[in-house]
C-alpha cells in the first residue's frame, strides 16, 4: 500500500486497526519525496536526503499518533530553520514554537523536519519569489503551483506531505490549493492564533490547513483553532466540534453568486467548470440567487495599499541586529545606518523591496491620507458589501482564481498582472471572513480548477458542510497528478 | 503622481534599503504603474465613511501584570549576528 497517497483520517483508521504504525508513514513519505521532489521542489533547499527523518517519539494515545505535518517556512518551529525563504532570515532557528505548532505537538503530530517553500515573506502568488528557487505544479511542471503557500500545496498534491499548514493574507492558501487541486481553508480572522507566524500584514494574515480532502481540513482546523492569550487578535469564541459539519446535505442552503466574479478577465474554462459545480450543488439542494458585491473592483488596490503598508512596518525588524543576515561589506562594518541599508538591500529580494517601498510610500508624509486612509475607508465599504449579502445568504460561491495555473516566468516581470491572480480571494481577507477552496474539475489541458466558498465570520461549519457535500458527490479530490 | 528616481531614493532611504542604480530605475517604473493602478480608489466616494483598521469589534486587550519566565539570554542571542557579552553587538554609534 502506498501510504503517502492516503489522507490523514485514512491513516488514522489504519493505525487504529493496527494495520500500520506511524513509522511506516515517515518512511513512505521519504521515498516519495526522494522520487518526486527533484521535479516538484516543494521543500526548501530541495529537501536534501538525510534531513527527512520524522521524529520517532510517538504518543500512541494521542489524537494524531505521530503523523507528520508539513509546515510553511514562515511558521516558527523551535530549533528548526524558519527563514521565510529569504536571505535576510538565513539560518534563523526560532527559540520557540508557534502556537499552532505547540497545539499540533500536543495532539501528537510530528513536525516534518524540512519546511515548505513559499514566496519570500509570503509576497507573491506563484512561489517564484523564493531564494530557494520556484516550486513547480505537480499537474504540469512547466507551471507555477500558485502562492504564496505553493510549496505546501504542491507537497500535498504530489503526496510528498500528508497535510500541511500555510498562511493566507490575500489568498495564499486558497489560490495554490486551487492551482494544485487540493483543499485549502483561510479561517475567520481571529479564529487561529498567529503567535509565531512571521508577520506580513497583521490585519489580514491567518494560518490555515492544506489537505487532500475536506475531512482532513476539518480535523486540522479543529486542532489549530482557538483563543490564545499570546495573540491579542485571536478571538475568545468557543471552537465547535467541526466534525459535526461533515454531513452530506445542503438542502435549503441559501447561496449567493456574485455577478462581479464572472465578468471580463475570467478564463472561459474556469467559468464553465465553476458554473457546472454550482449546477451540481443546485441538484443537491442549494437555493441560488445572483447577488452583487459592488466594491469588488476596488479590492485589489485596497489590498496592495493596506498589505504593503503593514508589511513595510512589520519588516522593519529585519535590520541585521537581532537575527538573520548582516552585511559586513565596506562601511557596514563601522556605520550603523550603512549596516541597516546594506543588510536590507542585500537581504531582501526584488518583490520584498517593491512591497516595502510601496508600503513606505503610501504611509509617507503627504500621501498617507490620499492612499492609506482612503484604502481603510474603502475597506469598510467592502466589508459592508459582505455584511449585506450575509443578511439573507448562508454562503457565497465563486471561482477561487480567475485562471488555472499559469506558466513559470509568465508574470514575474509584471507585478500588476501577478497581483490580479488574487482578484477573487483578497476580499475575504479584507472582510475578515472565512473561505475554503475545493477542487471542482479540470481544464481541457488537465489543470485543476478551484471552487471558493465564503461564509460570514465564524461560519466555518457552513463552509465545511457545503464543501463536504460537494466533494462526496464528485470525483475530483480523488484524482492524482502523474509525476 | 509621477514616481521618479528621486521619489524612489527618498522612500528607500526612509525604509533603510540600499538600492543599486539599476534597481532604482526599474522600481521607479514598476511603482509608477502600481500607483496609477491604486489611484482607482480616487473614484470612490468615501465621504462620511469611517476607516476600518481592524476588522473585528475589538477593544484594547489587557491582562494582569504578573511576572513570569522570559526566554533565557542564551536563547535570545542564539540567532544574533554579533552577540557580545550578553548583548546585541552593533557598529559604534557614539564617537
Amino acid at each position: 500500500m502506498e501510504l503517502a497517497k492516503l489522507t490523514c483520517h485514512e491513516l488514522l483508521d489504519l493505525i487504529k486497526d493496527r494495520k500500520i504504525s506511524s513509522e511506516h508513514i515517515g518512511d513512505d513519505l521519504q521515498k516519495r519525496i526522494q522520487q518526486n521532489d527533484p521535479k516538484v521542489r516543494a521543500y526548501v533547499r530541495g529537501a536534501q536526503p538525510g534531513g527527512l527523518e520524522v521524529s520517532s517519539e510517538i504518543d500512541t494515545q494521542s489524537i494524531l499518533k505521530g503523523i507528520p505535518v508539513t509546515v510553511k517556512d514562515n511558521i516558527c518551529t523551535e530549533g528548526m530553520n524558519t527563514e521565510c525563504c529569504s536571505r535576510i532570515l538565513e539560518g534563523f532557528r526560532p527559540p520557540y514554537d508557534a502556537t499552532v505548532i505547540k497545539k499540533l505537538k500536543e495532539a501528537g503530530a510530528s513536525i516534518f523536519p524540512v519546511k515548505a517553500n513559499m514566496d519570500e515573506f509570503a509576497f507573491g502568488s506563484s512561489t517564484e519569489n523564493s531564494r530557494f528557487g520556484p516550486t513547480r505544479n505537480p499537474w504540469d511542471i512547466e507551471r507555477v503551483p500558485g502562492g504564496s503557500s505553493g510549496g505546501a500545496a504542491a507537497a500535498v498534491a504530489a503526496d510528498e506531505a500528508v497535510w500541511a499548514l500555510g498562511s493566507d493574507t490575500g489568498g495564499s492558501i486558497r489560490q495554490p490549493a486551487a492551482f494544485c487541486g487540493v483543499v485549502g481553508l483561510k479561517p475567520t480572522y481571529g479564529r487561529v492564533s498567529r503567535y509565531g507566524l512571521i508577520a506580513f500584514a497583521s490585519s489580514l494574515d491567518q494560518i490555515g490547513p492544506l489537505t487532500k480532502d475536506v475531512q482532513d481540513c476539518v480535523l486540522l482546523t479543529g486542532i489549530i483553532a482557538g483563543y490564545d492569550p499570546r495573540d491579542s487578535t485571536s478571538v475568545d469564541v468557543e471552537v465547535p466540534d467541526y466534525t459535526r459539519a461533515l454531513v452530506k446535505d445542503v438542502k435549503g442552503l441559501r447561496v449567493g453568486i456574485p455577478k462581479e466574479y464572472f465578468v471580463e478577465g475570467i478564463d472561459p474554462e474556469v467559468k464553465s467548470t465553476v458554473e457546472a459545480a454550482i449546477q451540481k450543488l443546485k441538484d443537491l439542494g442549494i437555493i441560488c440567487k445572483e447577488i452583487s458585491l459592488p466594491h469588488t473592483r476596488y479590492a485589489v488596490p485596497v489590498y496592495y495599499i493596506i498589505a504593503t503598508a503593514e508589511a513595510s512596518s512589520n519588516l522593519a525588524r529585519f535590520d541585521g541586529v537581532q537575527y538573520g543576515y548582516r552585511s559586513r561589506e565596506g562601511k557596514a562594518k563601522n556605520n550603523l545606518i550603512e549596516m541597516y541599508t546594506k543588510t536590507r538591500g542585500e537581504g531582501f529580494g526584488q518583490e520584498a523591496k517593491r512591497r516595502i517601498l510601496l508600503g513606505t510610500f503610501v504611509l509617507s508624509h503627504g500621501y498617507y491620507e490620499a492612499y492609506y486612509l482612503r484604502a481603510l475607508k474603502v475597506r469598510t465599504l467592502i466589508k459592508r458589501d459582505f455584511d449585506d449579502v450575509f443578511k439573507d445568504c448562508d454562503c457565497v460561491i465563486t471561482p477561487t482564481s480567475p485562471t488555472p495555473a499559469f506558466k513559470i516566468n509568465e508574470r514575474i516581470e509584471d507585478p500588476l498582472k501577478m497581483y490580479l491572480s488574487d482578484l477573487y480571494t483578497i476580499s475575504a481577507n479584507l472582510a475578515g471572513i472565512p473561505g475554503i477552496s475545493i477542487p471542482c474539475g479540470f481544464t481541457s489541458a488537465g489543470l485543476p480548477v478551484g471552487l471558493q466558498i465564503l461564509a460570514k465570520p465564524f461560519g466555518e461549519e457552513t463552509l465545511f458542510r457545503a464543501a463536504y457535500t460537494y466533494e462526496q458527490n464528485t470525483p475530483w479530490h480523488l484524482q492524482k497528478p502523474k509525476l | 503622481m509621477a514616481i521618479n528616481k528621486e521619489v524612489v531614493d527618498h522612500v528607500a532611504y526612509l525604509a533603510r534599503i540600499q538600492l543599486s542604480e539599476e534597481e532604482t530605475g526599474k522600481l521607479a517604473k514598476q511603482l509608477e504603474g502600481i500607483v496609477a493602478f491604486i489611484d482607482a480608489l480616487k473614484d470612490v466616494n468615501v465621504e462620511h465613511i469611517s476607516p476600518t483598521s481592524h476588522i473585528l469589534p475589538m477593544q484594547n486587550v489587557l491582562r494582569e501584570d504578573i511576572p513570569c519566565q522570559s526566554l533565557p539570554i542564551d536563547k535570545v542571542l542564539m540567532n544574533a549576528p554579533q552577540p557580545e557579552g550578553g548583548f546585541f553587538g552593533v557598529p559604534k554609534i557614539i564617537e
